[in-house]
């Protein structure tokens, strides 16, 4: 079994490393200090396993798992207790919380063993779930031929229903994220992004002009002249929060 | 309980002798009217004690019940009731005593009016006296109060904001110490003693205590060297003081949150290798230290970077001062610099 560590702490991985020397079935393929590293690594390996810090510089653990497509089991090995604890502990293999103890690893480990089918379905549905990068960062992170990009949430202007992906539109392009539009209907922030449309969120600052269109239905107009169609009960949210 | 007026020597003196004078100038009034001078001594004797004890009635009464709505109506309504009460009773005695003068007693009859108009301003006067004073003394004793109380919340505020430890930043120390004593068991002891010195620092200090730079600057010392054996080579640090910047005066852990927030967006923040420096001066009066680091403009936004820990400094500057201008930070091109300016007493 192929494993990564991830964490900028080198004496963080250090204690992984040296943990996982019984073990002999999982060899560490590479170990990375940030996520951008890791992104590559993941990509180049395809290993079974991560041991994934959470906070790191630039993006986050989340956010460095949000960039894989199908991503490996995770062991989270984190300080930081408020966040996973409660809401992911079911989703991810295991969540140690540092300093941890050999027992306490080899019972990550055992876990790992009990149900490896379970575990990648796991780490897709906690981050299905997962509302912590948005809600604690104002970004969201992407890909665009094979480079990260972190976008700040005030320059997305609106975001696009497109299959199973969503489209994410901003001054410099628009950029294609794997969640949906429930997921960002409900991790935004409802004064600022609003959904509009079955496949339209905008971002509220940026509408000029209303107008009629078709019998109840309306067309938002965009500052940069870009024109999107408002539903019936997109209308009804956009009067809430404009006061109108 | 609130002290009365007459709980001071001089004041009782003045007190009796006010009686004294009024006593005296009754005998003669009544003296001149002709009557005797038992009569008048034994009138004036008897109107004046009376008249005292019921002033003294008065101002012991206001002692334990201060009114505090319609206070005027109170001491008129008390006036009036206690005039006429002291009206009856010493028409009564002085009738009872000397019933078989007719002379006397219908001066004693006609007289009623005037002795009760001069009861009741006397009366009146002592309430309105004691009400004023009491009222005062209770104005007094809740400012005090209130003082004592505003000092509290900005003990508790200071202290509040000096605790505010990282807990992240031990247990990723802690896990690094787990990962030295496997390989390196000496440089984990090492590190043990370097971060019980730095928490019995942050415990020990006292709420109001100045340290000099010096010990400040050795302080945070064992922080940065915690850092620097979590993070390796990346992180690179220059401590500067002037010789006469270290005897100069601070208070305890001012300058902790602002080193944390350096290594904050410094250190957590970047992929590089950091450097973050320190660079004390003093100049006429005033210790200048200016602490910068590396940051990313791009990923850590302006209004992160004002984030909780420089507003506590802030705010921390502002209680001990009184002045909102002592930090300064200047974002420039991805170097922050954060000056802080310490008043030194001369």
């Amino acid at each position: 079994m192929n494993a990564i560590i991830i964490d900028d702490e080198p004496l963080a991985r250090l204690v992984i490393r040296e943990y996982l020397t019984p073990y002999s079935n999982i060899t560490v393929v590479q170990e990375c200090a940030d996520g951008f590293e890791a992104v590559k690594a993941i990509m180049q390996h395809q290993p079974d396993l991560i041991f994934l810090d959470i906070q790191m510089p630039k993006i986050n653990g989340f956010e460095m798992l949000e960039l894989i497509d199908t991503p490996p089991a995770v062991i989270f090995t984190t300080a930081f207790e408020e966040y996973a604890i409660k809401a992911f502990e079911a989703h991810a293999v295991d969540y140690l919380l540092k300093p941890f103890s050999k027992e306490r690893f080899a019972k990550a480990i055992e876990k790992l063993a009990d149900g490896k089918e379970k575990n990648t379905a796991g780490t897709k549905q906690l981050l299905e779930n997962d509302t912590y990068s948005t809600t604690h960062y104002n970004r969201v992170v992407v890909k665009e031929n094979g480079k990260i990009k972190i976008i700040p949430l005030a320059q997305v202007q609106f975001i696009e229903a497109a299959d199973d992906y969503v489209k994410l539109h901003t001054a410099d392009g628009s950029f294609l994220k794997n969640k949906t539009m429930s997921y960002f209907e409900s991790a935004l922030d409802i004064n600022s992004f609003i959904r509009i449309h079955r496949s339209y969120i905008v971002n509220v600052q940026l509408i000029t002009r209303l107008d009629p269109y078709e019998k109840e239905t309306y067309q938002a107009v965009l500052s940069n002249g870009k024109k999107l169609p408002v539903s019936k009960t997109g209308y009804t949210k956009l009067k809430d929060v404009l006061g109108i | 309980m609130a002290k009365s007026p007459l709980s001071f020597g001089i004041s009782r003196i003045v007190f009796a002798a006010w009686w004294l004078v009024w006593f005296c100038i009754q005998w003669s009034v009544l003296s001149e009217m002709g009557i005797s001078t038992e009569e008048a001594i034994t009138d004036s004797a008897v109107s004046n004690i009376l008249l005292g004890g019921c002033c003294l009635v008065i101002i012991n009464n206001m002692r334990y019940y201060l009114p505090r709505q319609e206070k005027y109506w109170y001491v008129f309504t008390v006036s009036l009731i206690l005039s006429f009460l002291w009206l009856i009773i010493m028409r009564s005695l002085l009738y009872f005593i000397f019933k078989s003068d007719s002379h006397y007693t219908l001066l004693l009859k006609q007289s009623s009016t005037i002795r009760f108009g001069f009861a009741f301003l006397m009366i009146g006067c002592v309430s309105a006296i004691s009400l004023l004073w009491f009222t005062q003394l209770d104005k007094i004793l809740s400012e005090n109060r209130q003082k004592e109380i505003e000092q509290l919340a900005k003990d508790a505020e200071l202290f509040k904001l000096r605790q505010q430890l990282q807990p992240h930043f031990l247990f990723n120390s802690l896990n690094s110490v787990s990962a030295l004593i496997g390989s390196q068991p000496e440089k984990a002891r090492h590190m043990i003693q370097q971060l019980s010195d730095f928490l019995r620092g942050t415990i020990k200090k006292e709420e109001h205590q100045w340290n000099t730079l010096q010990e400040e600057i050795q302080y945070l010392q064992l922080y940065l060297d915690i850092e620097k054996v979590r993070f390796g080579h990346r992180l690179q640090t220059t401590v500067q003081v002037e010789e006469t910047a270290a005897e100069c005066l601070l208070p305890a852990l001012l300058l902790q949150p602002v080193v944390e927030n350096a290594i904050k967006f410094g250190l957590y923040d970047t992929m590089e290798e950091v450097n973050i420096t320190i660079h004390a001066t003093q100049q006429t009066n005033m210790l200048h230290i200016i602490i910068t680091n590396p940051y990313d403009a791009s990923t850590a936004t302006p209004s992160k970077g004002t984030g909780f820990g420089l507003a506590s400094v802030k705010r921390r500057l502002f209680l001990l001062f009184g002045r909102a201008d002592l930090l300064i930070i200047q974002p420039e091109h991805n170097i922050f610099i954060t000056t802080i300016l310490i008043p030194q007493k001369i």
